[in-house]
């Protein structure tokens, strides 16, 4: 059982190699002349103007916030699904009973949310 | 765990039974394989990884009524291994102002996420890493740390095109793993567990026992989901903002050169694949053949025989060795699987299929806004899929029966 999950750590340690033998030892191959003009930030053909490390904008924040709500209760969703069919053979549709309160619940949150308009990408100020 | 789990069944075996070999350090020789095992799915993605970069350059090509690359080899089939070759060559360029550390760290990061998920892919029924129990599980995990990464090289590169490309993959990525994970829930009910080996298992005994023709329509619009939802975590066309060539100028790789720019590429398809074969092994029946009693059979060879003559009909006399390794490996490759390794061949077959929707898609649709993309996402596919769950639920209800006695009080 826990032997197998030696085999993720295996295929991690290999997939450094690879990432070591592509990125690292090509260094005795390519050039390396750095020059002031070549190691400018891209912004195109301009020299660039203050740093990028700024305040972006709050609705990424909300995606991601939102996201680890729903997040959360698909993880509570999973060991649901995997005994459905063994619970359903002894008290029948009792656990569909229980999950379509369960969505219940998450539909009022995303309902709430998209009376709020937080599901919206353009938003007006009201 | 299962006894058909080929390699991690052997290790096992070895582990457990120990008094036979006293010869050899058990940890050692179980080891040994693994190191074998991964070097084997490692050997394949790399190789999978530049056929499909050549083949979507073929797809886009003769989508738009140009031939594509023609120079490298026949039908320009070694035209990868050229561009690795040239861009190991270049200079890697890191930026004054960017945050070298991270910087650096990026491109491993997005790739190994995707390449870890391959430790569960079930390419047959005997190669497969390791069967964990919580195959699906594992795989959702490390496929959505690839994000880190994405945010990491957009950070760190401190220009103003990578920051737009890094914030909107992530925003993308995050929003769609929603319907990702509820689109699953469907076919864990059906199957009742994690592992990648019992879901293909659950879907024996022919095409109309495949999660995909059971239980319309609520399967296949978890199927649809599920698919769209990894063209978004992807960030392929349609839904491919965060590298939109002609707004932002590359995206969060803008910043990157030589081999760490490749490395993107390499992580983008190889996550491309493992989406692909998580999707046959949901709802394609993964490694299992159709089993219609032959006829895909003569279908195929009908067609390669049709191939093989039109070839033959529009023979140039140029890059002869060429075309004739590339055939030969193709006929090869083909009969060898058929007959040696069904299952394998089948896999293949199937992701093959679902990466040519792929990248026909990219080559058809145009680029949503991102308004559009999260009122997709929000509005319409999460609601669906919640609907779905139940619906596949009434479904099992109305196939096996209320069993008698069912209320406890």
């Amino acid at each position: 059982m826990l032997f197998d999950y030696l085999s993720v750590v295996v295929l991690l340690v290999l997939g450094l190699a690879n990432i070591f033998g592509m990125m690292v030892l090509p260094k005795l191959l390519r050039p390396h002349n750095p020059t002031a003009q070549k190691l400018v930030a891209y912004e195109c053909g301009e020299n660039p103007i203050g740093t990028s490390w700024l305040q972006y904008n709050v609705r990424f924040f909300v995606v991601a916030l939102v996201f680890i709500i729903f997040d959360m209760e698909i993880v509570f969703m999973f060991p649901w699904a995997v005994v459905f069919k063994e619970v359903y053979a002894t008290s029948g549709p009792l656990p569909l009973i229980e999950m379509a309160f369960f969505i219940a619940v998450l539909a009022v949150g995303l309902i709430y949310l998209w009376v709020e308009g937080l599901l919206d990408w353009i938003r007006t100020i009201r | 765990m299962q006894e058909i789990n080929g390699v991690s069944y052997l290790t096992k075996q070895i582990w457990t039974d120990a008094t036979w070999l006293r010869f050899l350090s058990l940890n050692e020789l179980g080891f040994f394989l693994m190191l074998i095992a991964g070097v084997l799915v490692l050997t394949f993605v790399l190789a999978y990884g530049t056929f499909v970069v050549w083949a979507e350059r073929k797809v886009a090509g003769h989508v738009q009524d140009r031939l594509g690359p023609m120079r490298v080899g026949w039908h320009g089939w070694l035209q990868t291994l050229a561009d690795g070759i040239k861009l190991m060559m270049k200079e890697d360029i890191y930026p004054t102002l960017a945050d070298k550390p991270l910087f650096v760290l990026a491109p491993p990061i997005v790739f190994l996420s995707a390449f870890v998920g391959y430790a569960v892919v079930p390419f047959s029924q005997n190669a497969q890493m390791a069967d964990l129990d919580i195959g699906v599980l594992y795989i959702m995990a490390t496929a959505s740390l690839g994000v880190i990464g994405l945010i990491m090289a957009g950070w760190a590169s401190n220009s103003k095109w990578p920051l737009y490309g890094a914030m909107r993959s992530a925003a993308l990525t995050v929003a769609y793993g929603i319907p990702l994970g509820l689109s699953i829930i469907p076919v864990l009910m059906v199957a009742g567990s994690l592992s990648m080996q019992d879901l293909v298992q659950s879907q024996n005994g022919g095409i109309l026992h495949w999660n995909f023709f059971r239980c319309w329509p609520f399967m296949p619009l978890a199927f649809i989901i599920f698919f769209i939802s990894n063209l978004a975590e992807t960030n392929r066309v349609p839904f491919d903002i965060a590298e939109a060539e002609s707004e932002l100028v590359g995206g969060y790789h803008t910043e990157y050169s030589g081999v760490s720019f490749s490395v993107f590429f390499l992580a983008e398809y190889a996550a491309m694949y493992l989406a692909c074969a998580v999707t046959t092994t949901l709802f394609l029946g993964g490694y299992l053949p159709p089993d219609l009693s032959g006829i895909p059979l003569i279908l195929s060879l009908a067609l390669l025989g049709i191939f093989l003559f039109w070839r033959f009909k529009t023979f140039h006399d140029r890059s002869q060795v060429s075309e004739a390794i590339f055939c030969a490996i193709l006929v090869a490759a083909i009969t060898l699987l058929w007959g040696v390794w069904p299952y394998f061949f089948w896999f293949l077959a199937k992701t093959g299929v679902l990466l040519y929707l792929m990248l026909h898609l990219r080559w058809t649709l145009p680029r949503l806004r991102i308004d559009q993309m999260m009122y997709m996402c929000w509005k319409v596919l999460t609601p669906v899929a919640f609907i779905n769950i139940l619906g596949t639920g009434l479904w099992w209800m109305w196939i096996t029966g209320i069993p008698k006695n069912w209320w406890p009080y």
